[in-house]
């Protein structure tokens, strides 16, 4: 019953929606405010109504009702009930249903925040952020109904794919999607700035927070999903450039840019058409990810379904968004106002450049994504593009930004001294050439590209620094001054320097992971060790465990240092019966700086263990780094200049508190 | 600096990048593209030694030997040619006798295909479509052999 109230939700929430797209537009066109006002009590009905069939799915998962066909395929009733939960969108169906929740979730914030936007735009973005509401409902309904019965209902489910019972996987959908629907939100401002014709600083400071959110949303997504690929897939690594990765880095990467160049739209009026197409490009890139995930045109784990009708109607839906916004943009973009003249060398121009170096690294990812598609469906001819391609294109582009990432913000609007700039860079400097130095001294093992690769990333940590040092006059006035200067300094210039320095620390991470890691591959009997990067690894033996929903064998792997026990680690090989399948648990011992992972593998037929081993360097700070990034995007989300509208009183409270 | 010198400036900056970008491209499209080939291609085509390719096909029945130092060797065939290969590691958690597999390495001097990686992330119903499309192109398609199941929610991914 719960099940079919769900079902009927849905088709209730697609009517919704449909009145959502049509009438508070026609109100916008006429001017008549009560056909503009159905917007609003329409997009909360239409979250309330999603939310109520997402909670009748859940329902359906956690009490593990067989009889519908979805909880069937991906659950099983010895399943732990966190895997039970996060099953709901560890599958094809339910992961559309809860990227339409965060889509109605969205639009449902605009109606609610939103009272001191004007009626038009108003109006306008929930119809748009309806519109594409519709297209997805219309396409789970259709083509991935999540509430399907089976009839007769079996005692058992068949249970979910192992690699995707796990804690942090758990939670990389719910912000991936986040992440990528939050550029609904950006995409809809956009397009019904287009119609209105006009874009002033309150619809770039109205877009601001929105892009921030959908970026840090997404920043947490692809950092946990590469964490889990680092610690489940027993390879070590932590980016593959594989096309599922890059379809989620496309939107990151456009995002980003985005992000900087709504600065300029909103502090100086200028950049403004080049703010809306980029708006329009990370939404259309979000879509273009969930086209190569879902349609099964790449094969991955993330391909839950291969069904061409699915990917056929997604790609209408691209279609239709992105060559429907486009050329609204070529048609209105010429109408706005370009506004807001600057010097080449000014912060207007270091974030233009920014955008320029972004959007290029964007393209070579797009590039390296698309074109085996292409070929494929062109000559049939299959070829994979794998990292050479992107360490050739991507990386050179990405190298000069990285270089002028410290520079930017010591910039001054309209026209800037570069030499002023540099002055106050001269510290960061000096640390970035020590850094150099005593990489070379250290690791003189290594790649002789990596020390320049650590100097650009303590660079990025120490100009940083630079710029709060320098905002708040450290050393040059008493401390007492620069701590009061820091309480008041806006919240997000402290966003901005976390985030710069949390790039920095990744890339510290990402170098030493590429340059500085040892590997072992081994072949042990019980009692024999092993030796990798200074670390002893003895095998002190193999034994069986029994899991909630598997049974495992698991290696003792005992870790010493110089002689000096460091206790033992413990690799499994786990078998999931229900599932009918196997999953390596690597073994990970981190000292916060540097990982030691051990992998267990098969037994040879001389009664021999395979171990495989890693000693990654620096690999926690990819994940430090980019938790740095995302703690520096939320500080940036509560910049009181960012929240539109907040009383008076209450944000006087809320600056007052000194920002960590 | 005039507004036409101004424009010029970055009309010339966004021109430079585009065109390092496409320079970077083409570069990097003319050697660090993985080919797929089945073993009935290899020996069809030729593949230089050294030259990196992505060889995939079914694992051949009773063909996995274990040299007990973590080294394997077995055999990738379209049952029309078969290709022995030889890998140093810890096989993938869905490798199977009798399975579709993709391997990715090169041959040495003396013939041999090394493999550095070897992707088999599928299970008992799926079938990497390279390998079913050379399958099918070498006139040994079964079909699936099963009726698509949940199964096929794992795909064979790039992931190494």
């Amino acid at each position: 019953m719960i099940v079919e109230l769900g079902h009927f939700a849905l088709v209730l929430a697609l009517a919704v929606s449909l009145v959502q797209t049509v009438v508070p537009a026609i109100g916008a066109h006429r001017r008549d405010a009560q056909l503009m006002g159905v917007g609003e009590p329409a997009a909360i009905l239409q979250f309330l109504l999603v939310g109520a069939a997402f909670a009748a799915l859940t329902y359906a998962f956690v009490v593990s009702d067989f009889s519908v066909k979805l909880v069937y395929d991906n659950s099983h009733s010895m399943k732990p009930m966190i895997f039970k939960i996060s099953g709901v969108w560890g599958n094809h169906e339910g992961s559309m249903v809860l990227w339409i929740l965060i889509l109605a979730m969205f639009g449902a914030m605009v109606a609610f925040f939103g009272r001191n936007l004007p009626d038009t735009l108003r109006a306008r973005v929930l119809a748009v952020q309806a519109s594409i509401a519709v297209a997805f409902l219309l396409f789970v309904i259709f083509t991935s109904n999540p509430f399907v019965r089976l009839d007769p209902a079996p005692f058992e489910g068949t249970g979910l794919n192992p690699l995707l019972q796990d804690r942090a996987l758990a939670f990389h959908p719910p912000w991936l999607y986040a992440g990528y629907v939050g550029f609904s939100m950006t995409f809809s401002f956009a397009v019904a700035a287009l119609m209105e014709g006009r874009v002033d600083a309150s619809w770039a400071r109205w877009v601001r927070p929105w892009t921030l959110a959908a970026w840090l949303s997404l920043t947490i997504g692809i950092a946990m999903g590469s964490w889990w690929a680092y610690y489940t897939l027993g390879w070590g690594g932590f980016w593959f450039w594989d096309p599922v990765e890059n379809a989620s880095l496309m939107p990151w990467l456009a995002g980003t840019a985005l992000l900087h160049s709504a600065i300029v739209a909103e502090k100086r009026g200028a950049l403004k058409s080049w703010t809306i197409l980029l708006a329009i490009m990370a939404f259309s890139l979000s879509l273009l990810g969930t086209f190569l995930v879902r349609s099964g045109v790449l094969t991955s784990v993330h391909a839950f379904a291969v069904d061409p009708a699915r990917g056929s109607f997604i790609l209408g839906i691209l279609i239709f968004f992105v060559g429907g916004s486009l050329a609204l943009y070529a048609w209105r973009a010429p109408m706005l106002k370009a506004g807001g003249i600057f010097a080449p060398i000014s912060r207007e121009g270091a974030l233009l450049m920014n955008n320029m170096l972004l959007s290029a690294a964007t393209a070579s990812v797009f590039i390296g994504t698309l074109y085996p598609l292409f070929l494929d469906a062109l000559t049939g001819e299959k070829i994979t593009v794998g990292p050479p391609f992107f360490n050739y294109t991507f990386v050179p582009i990405f190298v000069p930004l990285l270089c002028l990432v410290p520079l930017g913000p010591l910039l001054g609007w309209k026209r800037a001294d570069v030499m002023a700039a540099a002055e106050r860079l001269l510290a960061a400097a000096g640390i970035a050439f020590v850094a150099l130095i005593a990489s070379f001294a250290f690791f003189h093992e290594g790649p002789w590209l990596a020390p320049f690769g650590m100097a650009l990333a303590v660079w990025l940590v120490a100009g940083a620094f630079s710029e709060v040092a320098w905002r708040i006059k450290l050393f040059s006035t008493p401390l007492a001054e620069s701590l009061s200067r820091a309480r008041r300094m806006p919240r997000a210039v402290w966003g901005t320097a976390l985030a710069h320095g949390g790039v920095g620390i990744c890339v510290i991470g990402i170098i030493g992971v590429t340059a500085w890691s040892d590997e072992l591959i081994t072949a042990v009997a019980p009692g024999e060790s092993a030796e990798i990067g200074g670390y002893t690894l003895t095998l002190q033996g193999v034994a069986l465990r029994d899991g909630p929903n598997f049974d495992a064998m698991v290696g003792v792997v005992g870790v010493s240092r110089g002689g000096r026990d460091l206790g033992t680690m413990l690799p499994e090989k786990r078998r999931f019966p229900a599932e009918r399948q196997e999953k390596t648990e690597p073994a990970i011992r981190t000292n916060g700086i540097s990982d030691l992972y051990v992998v267990l593998g098969e037994q040879a037929g001389n009664g021999k263990w395979v171990l495989r081993a890693y000693r990654n360097t620096f690999a926690p700070l990819i994940w430090i780094g980019g938790t740095i990034m995302a703690i520096g995007g939320l500080i940036s989300l509560f910049d009181r200049r960012l929240r539109v509208g907040a009383p008076t009183g209450a944000r006087m409270r809320f600056a007052a508190q000194p920002a960590e | 600096m005039t507004r036409k010198q101004r424009r010029a400036t970055f009309i010339a900056t966004s021109l430079g990048i585009l065109g390092l970008a496409v320079g970077l491209m083409l570069f990097a499209m003319r050697d660090s593209i993985v080919f797929f080939y089945s073993p009935s291609d290899v020996v069809e085509r030729g593949v230089e030694p050294g030259q990196r390719i992505r060889l995939g096909g079914l694992v051949e029945q009773g063909s996995l030997q274990d040299f007990g130092d973590a080294t394997l060797s077995f055999n990738v065939t379209d049952f029309v040619e078969t290709v022995t290969v030889t890998y140093r590691g810890v096989l993938p958690d869905l490798f199977r006798e009798g399975q579709g597999v993709v391997t990715e390495g090169a041959f040495g001097e003396d013939g041999n295909f090394t493999a550095t990686n070897v992707l088999a992330k599928h299970d008992e119903y799926y079938m990497p479509p390279e390998v079913a499309d050379a399958l099918k192109r070498s006139g040994q398609w079964q079909g699936e052999g099963a009726e698509a199941s949940h199964a096929e929610t794992y795909g064979q991914g790039s992931y190494p």
